[in-house]
């Protein structure tokens, strides 16, 4: 562990949530100019990180961590490893960026404040979910990444498509962490272990027979979130989003932990059959999907995020593939796909913020007023596009050294990598150089140069896209090499430079870009395409998606119907039959019916207390009104509590004397609120029923008591409390005690329920026919 | 209901009961009462001062509105069982101090003050339905 100890790192990593306090206070103070306070929270979390290269480098993975809660094996617990460590550095580095620009992007915005908030707590999330060790916080902070993604879509909340848009991120993320937790689940079963580390060289889970459905659970969670085909629909719809959101968490950081679990994973889970199947054919089709899907689009953010899911989807396919160049290839293009995609979008957030459209046919000839954006976009490309001598190059070079093995899968697999590779390609130069050259059009705002918050990021992006190409010998040795041999399970070092070796990859290069710029010069005509095929077919999972919703709400209407029948004598009913058959049923199918019971003789005043009881209860019954039968309940009651008194139970018996008292009192009062007619005017052929379940409720209570007491007592708890009621807990009244002491607990239990029944029948009380009507119709026709 | 008789003697006879409810509430430790009969008990006085001169002297009379009394009563009885932090005991563990104001020996507890609360949501919430059904076209 480094020398600095845990109490450091543990403080980066709440480091952002603080920051996420701060904000909307400094953002009341200095406006937009927060941002260049707000970004030092990530850009010291960047070099705390960046102080665990050389260990991380020197194969020494650092851990730390508290322990929770002993008994249950929770703890707070991180492991970085190069893994870890890139993906850290990636969101602080990247997440300094983004903090400036959004100062720059959203100027002005009343709720400029709430946004930088909402995108810090992503940031600690993020950060969380990928230096986490132990299970329990790996699933928290991964869950909390999908409620801060929801927050940061549905930031315009005013417009419904942010909503929706939001709304599924959630519903299709979330659904996919719930299968993480359940995969994580089966992962502790079979190892009996509770964090990644822990795991990280064993064999048992390959071995395991339950390794298929740990296998499908964690997919589901990793693949939802990294949106490949077919969960990939919330991606491109997720660009409701304001655009920094957009470059950080959809395409930089956020959807890449899906990639970061398989990657995690690969050393205890890859190498099996159903790995090296299920990843690359997911993948492949997500990378083809994707980058097909984006020809179509004219948006120059849709167009960014189709080729974000076609990114993610070579990364699957690329992790699962299995062998050393592939994992090493997966490695250098996770990092430079986020260097080059981060700096394309907040490209496209700052030409649509400049010229108002994000339009590519309304778009040209911009690149004279702003040249600093051109040239980040520029170089940006070149990297997306694979060129030398950039990080995107040296990516694909490996990816095409890892797959061109010349054996089956390679083969096809190959082919797949170099369609999407070519299509990425012309994206990349439609979105980075289109909008820039060619003849100037008019857009809605005359476009010049934004102001340096706005520049600032997607410039030190792309040029660190160049750097770390240049400087290749170093970034392999600080972060390639430490990440791929995380992810590969064994040492690896990478050696690729962006010295073109002339082979089978710079061959399958040259004719990517080839292709690419064939592509790039028919885009239009792929477009017109790709939309009528798309026409064509007519169904999405995304209209999917609307009518898996809509079926749930229709047919949680019909269930509601069915079971909320809106009759107080229904509910009722009911309640009264599953009493009685709860009553009953134990008793008869267990032979457990009470003996007959004796009586001792009673004293002449009890028979008079009893007589008290029973002319109440004849006078319920026989009650010409309602008022009547009510009082004549509260007099049975009364002999009730009458004989508690003569029991011996002074505490319980002065408790029935209140509690009938108000029970009259209240009940007459909502009599003359409901305005019945004061008799009971149904024929005796209604009335049966309901006095058949009264008789059979006060049989089966009865019967139920006798069996009770004919049971010995265990006088365990009456013992104990008598001896130390005034010892423990200085009180003579051993009810009173037990109420507010002993079983105190359960006392708090009761005033809250006694409190939240009281507002809820205050509620009941206020609702005045007329008004405040629960319409389940019309909200029906509303929701559909 | 509103007879000169009732409504003359209605405000003496709610101001007994609640003095009475208090006396039972303390005692509880000792003898039979405790908060939740004093409770019921507060709650009928305010039912029938309500019932025999109208729901808004009730509601000026006790000033808070019910539900918000009967609130306070759930943060006393659950600040009473935070309480025992400061000790290092588990919830709710009984604290006592034992006192003597004026020659006279007063045990003082968390205790207390959590049977307090319970008296508080009792009369609360109960108060809070009465009123509510005694008050018909009057404005809640």
């Amino acid at each position: 562990m480094a020398a600095d100890g845990p109490l450091l790192t543990f403080f980066v990593l709440i480091l952002p949530f603080i920051a996420a306090g701060l904000a909307p206070l400094l953002t009341r103070w200095l406006a937009h100019n927060a941002a260049w306070v707000l970004a030092l929270a990530p850009l010291f979390i960047f070099y705390h990180f960046a102080g665990f290269l050389p260990s991380v480098a020197a194969g020494e993975p650092v851990a730390g961590g508290y322990s929770w809660i002993e008994r249950l094996n929770v703890e707070f617990s991180w492991y970085l490893d190069g893994l870890s460590l890139t993906f850290a550095l990636l969101i602080s580095g990247i997440g300094t960026l983004v903090v400036l620009y959004s100062g720059g992007y959203l100027k002005g915005n009343p709720q400029q404040g709430r946004f930088f908030s909402f995108i810090l707590m992503f940031m600690g999330a993020m950060q969380g979910l990928v230096v986490a060790d132990s299970f329990l916080m790996l699933f928290v902070f991964w869950e909390l990444t999908s409620i801060t993604s929801f927050l940061l879509i549905g930031f315009d909340h005013v417009r419904e498509a942010s909503r929706r848009a939001a709304l599924q991120a959630l519903v299709v993320t979330g659904a996919g962490g719930l299968s993480l937790l359940a995969g994580l689940l089966v992962i502790t079963s079979i190892t009996g272990e509770h964090s990644l580390s822990a795991i990280l060289d064993s064999d048992a889970l390959r071995a395991s027979p339950l390794y298929i459905a740990a296998l499908l659970l964690i997919l589901g969670g990793a693949f939802t979130k990294s949106a490949q085909f077919p969960f990939h629909f919330w991606l491109p719809n997720a660009m409701e989003a304001p655009t920094p959101v957009s470059a950080y968490l959809h395409s930089a950081t956020m959807v890449k932990a899906g990639v970061y679990l398989l990657m995690r994973l690969n050393p205890v889970m890859g190498e099996t059959v159903a790995w090296e199947t299920i990843l690359p054919i997911f993948g492949g089709t997500t990378l083809l999907v994707g980058t097909l899907l984006a020809v179509r689009q004219t948006d120059l953010k849709l167009m960014l995020a189709y080729t974000t899911v076609a990114s993610l989807g070579l990364l699957v396919m690329l992790t699962g593939f299995g062998s050393k160049v592939a994992v090493e290839a997966a490695v250098l293009y996770l990092i430079a796909h986020s260097m080059f995609k981060g700096a394309l979008f907040m490209v496209a957030g700052a030409i649509d913020h400049e010229t108002g459209t994000r339009d590519i046919t309304q778009l040209g000839g911009i690149g004279r007023a702003m040249p600093i954006t051109f040239a980040a976009a520029v170089l940006a490309a070149l990297s997306m596009g694979g060129l030398p001598p950039f990080f995107g190059f040296l990516a694909k070079e490996e990816i095409y050294a890892g797959l061109a093995t010349g054996a089956g899968w390679g083969i096809l697999l190959t082919v797949v990598a170099l369609i999407g590779n070519a299509l990425m390609f012309a994206i990349g130069f439609a979105v980075g150089l289109k909008p820039f050259t060619g003849a100037r059009v008019e857009t809605p705002k005359t476009p010049h140069e934004g102001p340096i918050l706005l520049w600032l990021g997607p410039l030190v992006l792309a040029v660190s896209g160049l750097v770390s190409a240049l400087l290749s010998e170093g970034s392999h040795h600080l972060i390639s090499s430490p990440m791929a041999s995380a992810v590969y399970g064994e040492p690896v070092s990478i050696h690729i430079s962006v010295i073109p070796h002339i082979g089978m990859p710079l061959l399958l290069s040259v004719i990517t870009v080839a292709l690419g710029i064939l592509a790039y010069m028919s885009l239009a005509r792929g477009r017109a395409a790709m939309t009528s095929t798309l026409a064509a077919i007519g169904w999405g999972p995304d209209r999917g998606f609307d009518q898996a919703i809509r079926g749930l709400i229709r047919s949680s209407y019909s269930v509601t119907g069915v079971i909320q029948s809106g009759r107080l004598d229904n509910y009722v009913t009911t309640v009264f039959t599953v009493l009685i058959a709860a009553l009953f049923v134990p008793m008869l199918v267990f032979d457990e019916l009470p003996a007959i019971p004796t009586f001792s003789p009673l004293h002449f005043y009890e028979w008079a207390v009893l007589a008290v009881a029973f002319i109440g209860l004849g006078a319920v019954v026989w009650a010409r009104d309602r008022l009547t039968a009510i009082v004549s309940l509260g007099i049975q009651g009364f002999a009730v509590a009458l004989i508690f008194m003569l029991l011996g139970a002074p505490d319980l018996s002065f408790t029935q004397f209140m509690v009938e008292t108000l029970a009259v009192v209240i009940l007459a009062l909502v009599m003359t609120r409901l305005r019945l007619s004061p008799t009971d005017h149904r024929p005796t052929r209604e009335k049966v029923p309901d006095v058949l379940i009264a008789v059979a409720c006060g049989l089966g209570l009865s019967l139920f008591l006798l069996r009770v007491i004919e049971l010995p007592f265990d006088t365990t708890l009456s013992v104990f409390f008598a001896e130390n009621s005034r010892v423990i807990a200085h009180g003579r009244n051993i009810v009173n005690v037990i109420l507010v002491d002993f079983r105190g607990l359960d006392t708090l239990g009761e005033i809250a329920v006694v409190m939240i029944a009281g507002l809820a029948i205050l509620a009941l009380v206020r609702i005045r026919p007329g008004r405040a009507q629960v319409d389940l119709k019309s909200a029906r026709e509303r929701e559909s | 209901m509103r007879t000169l008789i009732f409504r003359t003697i209605a405000p003496y006879l709610a101001s007994l009961m609640v003095l009475f409810s208090i006396f039972v509430l303390l005692r509880g430790h000792n003898e039979p009462g405790g908060g939740f009969i004093a409770g019921l008990i507060a709650a009928s006085a305010f039912a029938i001062y309500g019932i025999a001169c109208g729901v808004s002297p009730v509601r000026r009379a006790i000033y808070f509105h019910p539900m918000t009394i009967s609130g306070i009563g759930l943060l006393s009885a659950a600040s009473a069982g935070l309480m025992s932090i400061f000790a290092g005991t588990p919830f709710l563990t009984g604290l006592w101090a034992p006192i003597d104001v004026l020659g006279v020996h007063v045990d003082l507890s968390s205790v207390l003050l959590f049977d307090v609360g319970v008296y508080l949501v009792v009369l609360g919430s109960l108060t809070s339905i009465a009123l509510g059904l005694e008050e018909r076209e009057e404005r809640i």
